[in-house]
């Protein structure tokens, strides 16, 4: 039953994303993108990572493709059709992408992947735990990258707001 | 004793050469007339001590005067057999033309305060004197040939500046560079003699050379028409002595030198540059005489060629500077004459003519052209007709000018006599058709001598205003230059400079004297009859002499015919195509080299763009390939 | 982990939408489908994390920290990049990538 799930979920998001960087309306892009996204978290989900889904679908789904969308209505994109791009460019970037594809998955069904221990070491994913590894020092413990990103996103937001605000006539 | 001390001479010009070119613009025009006028002095005393203490104290070891080398230092060492030397070389002929040199140039320093006062560049002027008189000093103290050879080119360098001393006259820029040209081309000669004779003889240096002339002459390999390949070397360096003596056919030169300042033509064109030549062939004599008689054969009759061409020419000519340059090229003919007709020892009189004619020809030859300055200075004019009747104003001129006149008729008892007659002896005892044209041209000597000096001091009155008597600083140079042409014949040169360094028996010979006197008093009668007063006289011999007159006037035409194969045929044949080549075909491949460079750089510069996605592209790829590479390659 | 899926499908599956990503990048003249195609490269990148950590050590979380501090970054970077975006807009008019090219030869 779930390998059917998984096939039909990694289908949809090959499909989708194929989708989103080839299609000529830009709007439409967006939405193929917020499908892919969601996608990604079911495939967490079929990975018993729950908390990460639900980040992935409240920030990358709910945040980054809604901050997209602003911006293509912010830069006056939304009625035009996005001009081909030369024959050239596709087609050889379309064959360098063949050709690391290939590379890649030559490699990885060369390599024998040993599995691990099993579902009775599985470490506990529940969200109770989550929070207490991410603010706890200490073997196991997240707390510095948990800092530095919130300084992260603080200049991210300083930058942001500097880099688009309008000059003072 | 230790001649050490002769190195000063020669630097202590070099050092006001420095000083005044240097500083000059910042030092009063005075100052540096008086500091070159100083350091002058003190070359000039030196010598004369040196002179002193060569001839009479410490010269001389069993009768012979030694050859000193007082100072040599090696300037660059090639191998241990090549090497070029710098030195100071003490023997009698080196000391008489440090004594003659170092006056001239102090008295035409002197005459110069006077002469360039006011002028602009006074301060260029007095550094050029000192940079010639010391690059004349280095020539003839030189210790090997090579060294001779760089300071003939410094001379030929100095001669240039002075030459075209007035920069902004396109007739003294032309002069200028027709001197250096045509010295030039024959020190072309010069330099391939010197390489012959160095390679035959493997040194460069004057002692060696001129004690080993025999073994040298007899070891030389045969050259080309059966001569030897060192009297092939002699011949060529006599070809650039030649050049810079003015000798026929490269006498076109001098002439034209006299559009430099009057004192220039007293220094260089009459007492030192020119008998530079002269003093090469003096050097060198001992090789001169050992090798097969052609050589001093070519230059006796190069010298008897000159001297009685420039003679001729020098009857008609009516620029009083023209006159007297010819009058020179004729009496250096008389010195490479009396060189040529010499032997070594006892035959030695030839070579002893010589160098005493070289001593007093400066003297006189430089009061003849100091005292046509003070005359040139009077009447702002060159030319003959603008003279006349100047006795009344310039007495002292005057006087100093019929001295010089009479010593260079060879009257005696001043001093032209007395050297003229040991070449003419020298003549005779050697072959009699060289005397009898040189008796010809002592003749003519003294009729276009006198023609000058009756045409400038009596002749009509042409009314001059303002010619007055000259100043005082170019005076006292003609009085002392007068008193020295009266006496130095008397200087017994028989005992202190010859061949050898050995004393040469000599008397006067009655039976040549009486003849030159005789020619010299007529040359002057003939000379009183057309010139003392205007007559009817000078035109009836033009008529007489017609066409060859008209010859003469253009000096045989040999401007014309130098300039002639220069342009139609060297320029056109030789250098154009040449020309052509240099710029179309050496100058294009340089030129190719860049224009493709350009051209495949403007190709590859298209690789940065600017342009992001072929950046990612580019760098993607490299990471493919090096992936590939390493895990599936190099494994 | 899933049942009967081996860790290489999931990997193959993360590769393709990785090169996509990079097809979309090398590709596209707009400026804002560049960045979807970035968005869709960390994504890809964030399922490789997560199933290596699932299948190969299931008894740490590194895997699923480190998604989960990816996800953050990649949403300040794309606020920056949305930012430049609408500033190059105010300025050039065009968000087109061949427009920003200055900095050539």
């Amino acid at each position: 039953m779930e390998t059917i799930i998984f096939y039909i979920i990694s289908a949809i998001l090959i499909v989708f994303s194929v989708l989103t960087v080839t299609t000529n309306k830009i709007l439409r892009a967006a939405v193929y993108l917020l499908f892919t996204l969601v996608a990604t978290a079911a495939f967490y989900f079929m990975m018993e990572y729950e908390f990460l889904a639900a980040v992935q679908l409240t920030v990358y789904a709910g945040g980054i493709v809604v901050l997209i969308i602003f911006s293509i209505l912010l830069t006056h994109q939304i009625n035009m059709d996005l001009e081909k791009s030369d024959r050239l460019k596709k087609i050889s970037s379309a064959l360098i992408v063949l050709l690391g594809s290939i590379i890649v998955i030559f490699t990885i069904s060369k390599y024998p992947f040993i599995p691990g221990s099993g579902i009775e070491d599985a470490a506990d994913t529940s969200i109770n735990s989550i929070g207490r590894q991410l603010l706890s020092y200490g073997e196991g413990g997240y707390i510095l990258p948990f800092e530095v990103i919130s300084i992260l996103l603080l200049a991210a937001m300083i930058a942001a707001i500097i880099i688009a605000k309008k000059e003072k006539e | 004793m230790d001649f050490s001390f002769t190195i000063y001479i020669v630097l202590i010009p070099l050092f006001a050469f420095l000083v005044n070119g240097l500083l000059g613009n910042k030092i009063k025009d005075s100052v540096s007339g008086y500091l070159a006028t100083f350091a002058l002095g003190v070359s000039t005393l030196l010598s004369y001590f040196t002179a002193y203490h060569y001839f009479f104290n410490v010269g001389k070891v069993d009768g012979i005067y030694q050859k000193i080398t007082a100072f040599n230092t090696t300037w660059v060492n090639f191998t241990d057999k090549l090497h070029i030397d710098l030195g100071v070389l003490i023997d009698p002929i080196s000391v008489m033309m440090l004594v003659v040199i170092t006056t001239v140039s102090l008295l035409v320093h002197i005459y110069s305060l006077g002469y360039m006062k006011g002028d602009e560049g006074f301060t260029k002027f007095f550094a050029f004197l000192s940079l010639f008189t010391f690059s004349m000093l280095g020539l003839v103290v030189a210790t090997n040939i090579f060294q001779m050879y760089m300071f003939w080119e410094l001379v030929g360098l100095s001669s240039y500046l002075l030459i075209g001393y007035y920069y902004t006259k396109p007739s003294a820029v032309a002069a200028a560079k027709k001197a250096f040209i045509v010295t030039r081309f024959a020190d072309l000669g010069f330099l391939i003699g010197i390489l012959f004779l160095s390679y035959t003889t493997g040194t460069f240096d004057f002692i060696t050379l001129n004690e080993g002339a025999s073994a040298f002459a007899q070891a030389a390999p045969l050259g080309f028409m059966g001569l030897s390949v060192l009297t092939w070397s002699l011949i060529l360096i006599f070809i650039g002595g030649a050049g810079k003596s003015a000798m026929f056919p490269l006498h076109i030169w001098l002439p034209d030198a006299m559009e430099g300042p009057t004192p220039v033509s007293a220094l260089i064109h009459a007492a030192t540059m020119v008998v530079a030549g002269v003093y090469l062939v003096a050097r060198l004599f001992p090789l001169f005489s050992a090798v097969d008689a052609i050589a001093l054969e070519i230059v006796a009759i190069v010298g008897a060629l000159s001297s009685i061409f420039a003679a001729i020419i020098a009857c008609t000519q009516i620029d009083i500077k023209r006159v007297l340059a010819f009058s020179t090229m004729s009496q250096i003919g008389y010195m490479m004459l009396a060189l040529g007709v010499s032997g070594m020892e006892e035959e030695g009189t030839g070579f002893m003519g010589s160098m005493f004619h070289l001593f007093t020809h400066a003297m006189f030859k430089a009061l003849l052209f100091l005292g046509a300055g003070s005359i040139i200075h009077a009447v702002h004019s060159n030319k003959l007709s603008d003279m006349g009747n100047l006795r009344k104003y310039m007495p002292i001129t005057h006087i100093t000018f019929l001295i010089a006149c009479f010593a260079i008729a060879g009257i005696p008892p001043f001093a032209g006599f007395f050297s003229k007659d040991e070449i003419l002896v020298a003549a005779m005892a050697h072959n009699p058709i060289y005397f009898w044209i040189e008796w010809i041209v002592a003749g003519l000597t003294a009729f276009y001598m006198f023609r000058l000096y009756f045409g400038i001091f009596w002749a009509n009155d042409k009314k001059h205003e303002h010619a007055h008597e000259s100043p005082f600083s170019m005076t006292l140079p003609l009085i002392i230059l007068a008193i020295a042409a009266s006496l130095v014949g008397f200087i017994p040169f028989n005992e202190l400079v010859t061949s050898d360094g050995k004393i040469l028996d000599i008397h006067i010979h009655w039976d040549i004297a009486i003849p030159s006197i005789a020619v010299g008093i007529v040359g002057i009668i003939v000379a009183f009859i057309f010139y003392k007063k205007e007559n009817s006289w000078p035109s009836k011999m033009v008529k007489i002499f017609g066409r060859f007159y008209t010859h003469a006037l253009n000096k045989f035409y040999f401007d014309e015919i130098y300039m002639f194969v220069t342009k139609k045929i060297i320029f056109k044949r030789f250098s154009t195509p040449i020309a052509w080549f240099d710029r179309n075909v050496v100058d294009a491949t340089m030129d190719g080299v860049a224009t493709v460079t350009n051209y495949f750089s403007e190709k590859i510069k298209g690789i940065q763009s600017g342009q992001l996605q072929q950046y990612v592209m580019a760098s993607i790829t490299a990471v493919l390939i090096i992936v590939f590479i390493f895990n599936y390659l190099i494994s | 982990m899933i049942e009967g899926i081996d860790i290489q499908h999931i990997i193959i599956v993360s590769t393709l939408m990785f090169f996509i990503g990079v097809y979309g990048f090398m590709s596209r003249k707009n400026l804002i489908t560049m960045l979807m195609a970035v968005e869709l490269m960390l994504n890809s990148i964030n399922i490789n994390f997560v199933a290596f950590n699932r299948y190969l050590h299931p008894e740490n979380m590194q895997g699923h920290f480190y998604s989960l501090f990816i996800i953050a970054i990649a949403a300040a970077e794309a606020a920056v990049a949305i930012s430049i975006i609408i500033n190059l807009y105010r300025n050039l008019h065009s968000i087109d990538v061949e427009d920003v090219n200055k900095m050539k030869h």
